[in-house]
């Protein structure tokens, strides 16, 4: 533990610090450009030049490189220093005249004319390194370096040419103090498609998600992609953000996990996804920036999104005018037929945030307004007052005009007749459907899908939670589309069935097996392959197949195969069958035949 | 019903697997989709179970058409893969049917999942005409002709 | 009974090969055993009767009747009546009698295809004036009259009431003699029994293979493979066994050959071929629709397969007769 001075206050270092940064922890700025905490100091562009006193003798030095020496005085903004910073601003300006931080600097320090005039006057590049280090001892790239020497130095790729070993991972750019870098991006479309999307490599996929956790997105993430353009040599390139991580919740070596877990019950609550509105090209989705789905609106407005939570259009403007859709690709027979259900509610939600936040003029095109939950026809008055203008009549087209503004043409039923507005963003409230890997998961746990897509429930008015599979239960939209309420009401049922199912401690199974009679099965094993539950093993001594009624769910396949007609499938056995085909051509005046019941293996 | 030629009412028993097309034919029958009122079903667990001995037994007992349904493959099938069996036995059952003379169009097999209802009454309808154009099978007079 | 206390015995021959009437004369030296036991009365294949001996017969009168054949004319079914009218026990003897066996497999025919075939259309035929038999033709003796052809084959069952059946093509000498020593000690089974073979089991149970899960990637005729020592079945080739009665020891598997199904279905089966058919495809090893159906396929005559013995006795009975239904 080391104690110094710094502008007279007494302070404490820890072994190996600098100046700066203990100057820094005590909250006294020292101006620097390339100065970062993630690499080791430089003393390039001398900006953090301080003076300092070591037994009696004053100097002037860098204090990112300066060791925190017990019993120094640091000095940070006596008249020598700012009179050095003073020279090098002057230099600084006559290289880069026209870069905002050197003018503001040298503003600061007085600086009115460069002491040379300038070369250069796009010049921007200090040539602090910042930019070579990072590529360097961070991003492990190491593609920047510099060139040439005295006036002709220069930073760049080797040979100022295109390279390979670039990832475009834009990291010099960021560090840059003075704006001298631009990435180039060859296609710029990719990262232009996602305008509302996420914007770096770690970021929270569900805001407002309790626990509220990030990612990292390895698409996107130097350290991951480095890891994999060098097939794994490269193991250490930047890791920043666990350098930064106070608290190290950093992994990079966290996997995708497949957990096996045995469970006695499933709640399936897979719930849905959006559908892509691209489906009805006349609301020209994709066509403009300010054409917008509900999703996209509401990461717009969210206070953790790009903006911050200002309503603003593209070009980053206010909205004067804004109409909302709903109904898009619901209710429509182009798209899914059933209607959202909580869509209505969501885009008032959305029409009032609009009011809230911009003052802007809201056009709802609405074919009937379902406010059907507690509470939702009173917020739909609420917004009628609130000035929202509604208008009852599907939106029928979105045409983007010439200038880019949009025109919301649509049929007003209560006028009896085609309305049109001009609007600065267009909201498209759409529909949901299921997610489109619903099969998959259908498939294993043998679920049922109804005409919409959705999963089927057991009965539709009388057992909404339960699915023909005994044990997997549904809650929220994999049943349907459904609002929060309704959701949390089917979720709390599908729990409590899953609890009275696990509280028993034993299942009831159906009583309606298969059973082989011992006496006729004579080994053939045409059976045992045929099982999907392996439920039927044979029995070695005996010589008999033998079915586990445990796990046997009364398919009836092995009965259907079984050459020796030595398999019943309980309650469906060959007899009764057979019994049930000649009931039907059995004409009504003939007495009933006693039904022959040969033998019914037990 | 008569069975002469012109008011021919065609019998046609159907196969329905619980979980897929009988839940389609209850929903096209709730529905109340129209559908021809010839097809009595028999409801089994899944059209695996379904043993060609009672597609045989239907004809035998004087049906003029025979149709078996179940979930789509794969992995639609309530017991994951019943229906692969039933893929396996039907062409067999197909080629069977050609060689004692019972017509192809008499007998029809397929999958009709729980969400298409309309799938079921249309094979209903088409069906029925299907069966009703091939005219009585009658089976049961055949094994009775006295000619000889 | 005769007055000697010997069995008063019938053996008629009626639409089959004549390998039941061998597999009598199979019995080797029983055959003197059988002669001590009981009094032939009527035994055309082997001795001079002729028809008018047995109508001269009081009712009754022949204690067993060992009857093999199936229907396949008008003689054949009146001698089924005839010897019915004239036995205490009548016994379906042997396939054909039992199920309509190989000559059964004319019912995928009809009378005039059959003619056809046989009459005007085989290589060595020469028959211009397209002459069939005719049931009755005038002679300048007289009116003559011969049985008429049946468009389809029956077995005896279906024509008469059948005491017992006893299966086989033929039935095995060991069964005949156990059947023969069961009339003699008068310990008859329940009527309608099927005698002389097992009365649970399938073939399988006889046969020396053990069998594996069944997994089938192709069929094959048994020309098409040179077997295993192993089942038959789960190499592809379709053994009629698993569907099959048992009772003749497993006789064809014994010597590498699958089992064809002359004992017919097993105890609790309805329709022998609907059983094996159902056996054979459900272990296709397939599991795409595409596959299923390329596999199955190359079984190219499921009939003759599936019904070889058994057409007559199956649910169908036959191919669906042209002009009838």
């Amino acid at each position: 533990m080391a104690t110094l001075t710094i502008n007279g206050l007494e302070v404490h270092a820890e072994e190996e610090q600098t100046v700066l940064e203990v100057a820094r922890e005590n909250g006294i700025e020292i101006p620097t450009l390339c100065y970062h905490p993630l690499l080791e100091p430089h003393g390039a562009c001398r900006l953090c030049t301080v003076e300092i006193i070591r037994r009696g003798w004053p100097r002037l030095e860098t204090a990112c490189t300066y060791p925190a020496w017990d019993g120094i005085e640091v000095r940070t903004d006596s008249p020598p220093v700012r009179e050095a910073r003073k020279v090098i601003l002057g230099l600084f300006l006559a290289r880069c005249p026209e870069a905002p931080i050197i003018q503001e600097l040298a503003r600061e320090y007085g600086v009115t004319e460069p002491p040379f005039p300038p070369e250069d006057p796009d010049q921007k590049c200090i040539l602090c390194g910042l930019c070579v280090r990072t590529c360097h001892d961070l991003v492990k790239a190491e593609v920047l370096n510099f060139s040439q020497r005295g006036i002709d130095r220069q930073v760049g790729p080797p040979f100022l040419e295109k390279t390979r070993q670039c990832i475009g991972c834009g990291a010099c750019r960021i560090v840059c103090p003075t704006g001298a870098i631009e990435i180039a991006l060859e296609d710029a479309a990719v990262y232009g498609a996602k305008p509302l999307g996420p914007t770096g490599a770690v970021w929270v996929p569900s805001m407002q998600a309790v626990p509220l956790i990030p990612m990292i997105d390895t698409d996107s993430c130097i350290h991951f992609r480095q890891l994999d353009r060098s097939e794994g040599r490269i193991t250490d390139a930047c890791q920043a953000c666990q350098m930064l991580c106070e608290a190290e919740a950093i992994d990079f070596d966290q996997q995708d996990e497949i957990l096996e877990l045995d469970v006695g019950a499933i709640v399936v609550a897979t719930g849905f996804e959006m559908w892509d509105p691209h489906g009805l090209p006349q609301y020209s989705y994709g066509k403009s920036p300010n054409i917008i789905t509900g999703m996209e609106f509401e990461r717009l407005s969210n206070s953790g999104g790009i903006t911050g939570g200002d309503i603003l259009t593209a070009e980053g403007e206010v909205p004067d005018r804004v109409a909302i859709i709903h109904c898009v690709g619901s209710r429509d027979h182009n798209a899914h037929v059933y209607c959202s259900r909580f869509c209505c509610m969501y885009s008032l939600k959305q029409a009032h945030l609009v009011r809230e936040k911009t003052g802007a003029e809201v056009y709802e095109f609405y074919m009937d307004m379902r406010t059907f939950g507690k509470g939702y026809e009173e917020f739909y008055e609420r917004l009628q007052e609130e000035g929202v203008t509604f208008i009852r009549g599907r939106g029928a087209e979105v045409e983007v005009l010439k200038d880019g503004q949009l025109r919301v043409k649509g049929d007003d039923a209560d006028l009896g007749r085609l309305v049109q507005a001009d609007v600065d963003m267009v909201i498209l409230s759409t529909a949901i459907q299921a997610p489109h890997d619903a099969d998959q998961i259908g498939s294993m746990l043998g679920l049922g899908r109804s005409e919409d897509g959705f999963y089927a429930e057991a009965h539709p008015k009388l057992r909404p939670v339960e699915t023909n599979t005994e044990g997997v239960f549904l809650a929220g939209n994999a049943q349907g589309p459904k609002d929060v309420p309704d959701t949390v009401g089917q979720a709390g049922a599908a729990a409590s069935m899953t609890l009275a199912l696990l509280d028993k401690g034993e299942v009831t199974i159906s009583p309606q097996v298969a059973v082989v009679d011992e006496e006729l099965c004579s080994a053939c094993k045409t059976c045992i392959p045929l099982c999907p539950y392996e439920a039927i093993s044979f029995m070695d001594e005996e010589e008999v197949a033998r079915v586990n009624e445990a796990l046997c769910k009364g398919c009836g396949t092995c009965a259907a195969a079984c050459p020796a007609g030595a398999i019943a499938a309980r309650h469906f056995t060959t007899e009764q069958l057979l019994a049930q085909i000649e009931g039907l051509f059995r004409l009504p005046e003939e007495e009933p035949e006693e039904v022959e019941v040969e033998r019914v293996p037990s | 019903m008569s069975d002469n030629g012109n008011g021919f009412e065609p019998r046609i028993v159907g196969f329905l697997c619980n979980w897929c097309t009988y839940t389609a034919a209850d929903t096209a029958g709730v529905s109340r989709m129209k559908q021809t009122a010839n097809v009595d079903i028999i409801r089994v667990m899944c059209s695996g179970r379904v043993d060609p001995t009672f597609i045989l037994k239907a004809f035998v007992e004087g049906a003029d058409g025979v149709i078996v349904s179940g979930c789509h493959p794969p992995g639609d099938c309530h017991y994951s893969t019943g229906n692969f069996k039933t893929f396996r036995r039907m062409p067999m059952v197909e080629a069977l049917l050609e060689q004692y003379g019972i017509e192809k169009g008499r007998f029809h097999w397929g999958w009709i999942s729980g969400a298409e209802a309309p799938k079921w009454a249309r094979l209903v309808n088409e069906f029925t005409e299907q069966v009703r154009d091939l005219g009585p099978l009658d089976w049961k007079r055949q094994l009775q002709s006295k000619e000889d | 009974m005769a007055d000697n206390g010997k069995l008063k015995l019938g053996l008629y021959w009626a639409a089959s090969c004549g390998g039941c009437e061998i597999a009598i004369v199979e019995l080797r030296e029983k055959i003197l055993d059988l002669d001590a036991a009981a009094d032939i009365l009527f035994w055309p294949c082997a001795m001079d009767f002729k028809y008018k001996d047995v109508e001269a017969m009081p009712d009754g009168h022949i204690d067993v009747c060992l009857f093999n054949g199936a229907i396949r004319s008008s003689e054949n079914e009146e001698m089924a009546h005839l010897l019915r009218q004239k036995s205490q026990v009548l016994v379906a003897f042997g396939s054909c009698a039992h199920e309509g066996c190989i000559p059964g497999l004319g019912n995928l025919f009809d009378r005039q295809s059959i003619f056809d075939r046989v009459y005007l259309e085989t290589p060595s035929t020469d028959n211009p004036d397209s002459i069939f038999p005719q049931t009755s033709y005038q002679m300048p003796e007289g009116e003559v009259h011969i049985p008429s052809f049946y468009n389809t084959v029956k077995t005896l069952g279906q024509v008469e009431d059948v005491d017992y059946f006893v299966p086989g093509c033929p039935p095995q000498a060991p069964q005949i003699w156990a059947v023969i020593g069961a009339i003699l000690s008068g310990e008859l089974p329940e009527k309608g029994s099927v005698v002389g073979a097992s009365a649970t089991k399938t073939v399988c149970d006889e046969c020396k293979y053990d069998r594996e899960e069944k997994r089938v990637t192709k069929f094959y005729r048994p020309h098409e493979i040179i077997a295993e020592d192993r089942c038959l079945f789960d190499q592809g080739i379709i053994c009629s066994g698993p569907a099959t009665r048992a009772g003749c020891e497993a006789r064809c598997t014994s010597v590498g050959m699958p089992c064809r199904g002359c004992y017919g279905p097993g105890p609790n089966v309805v329709d022998q071929g609907a059983a094996l058919l159902s056996a054979v495809a459900s272990v296709v090893d397939a599991d795409t629709e595409e596959e299923a159906a390329r596999i199955v396929g190359d079984v190219l005559d499921p009939v003759g397969t599936f019904y070889r013995f058994g057409l007559p006795a199956s649910m169908l009975h036959r191919k669906k007769l042209e002009g009838v239904g």
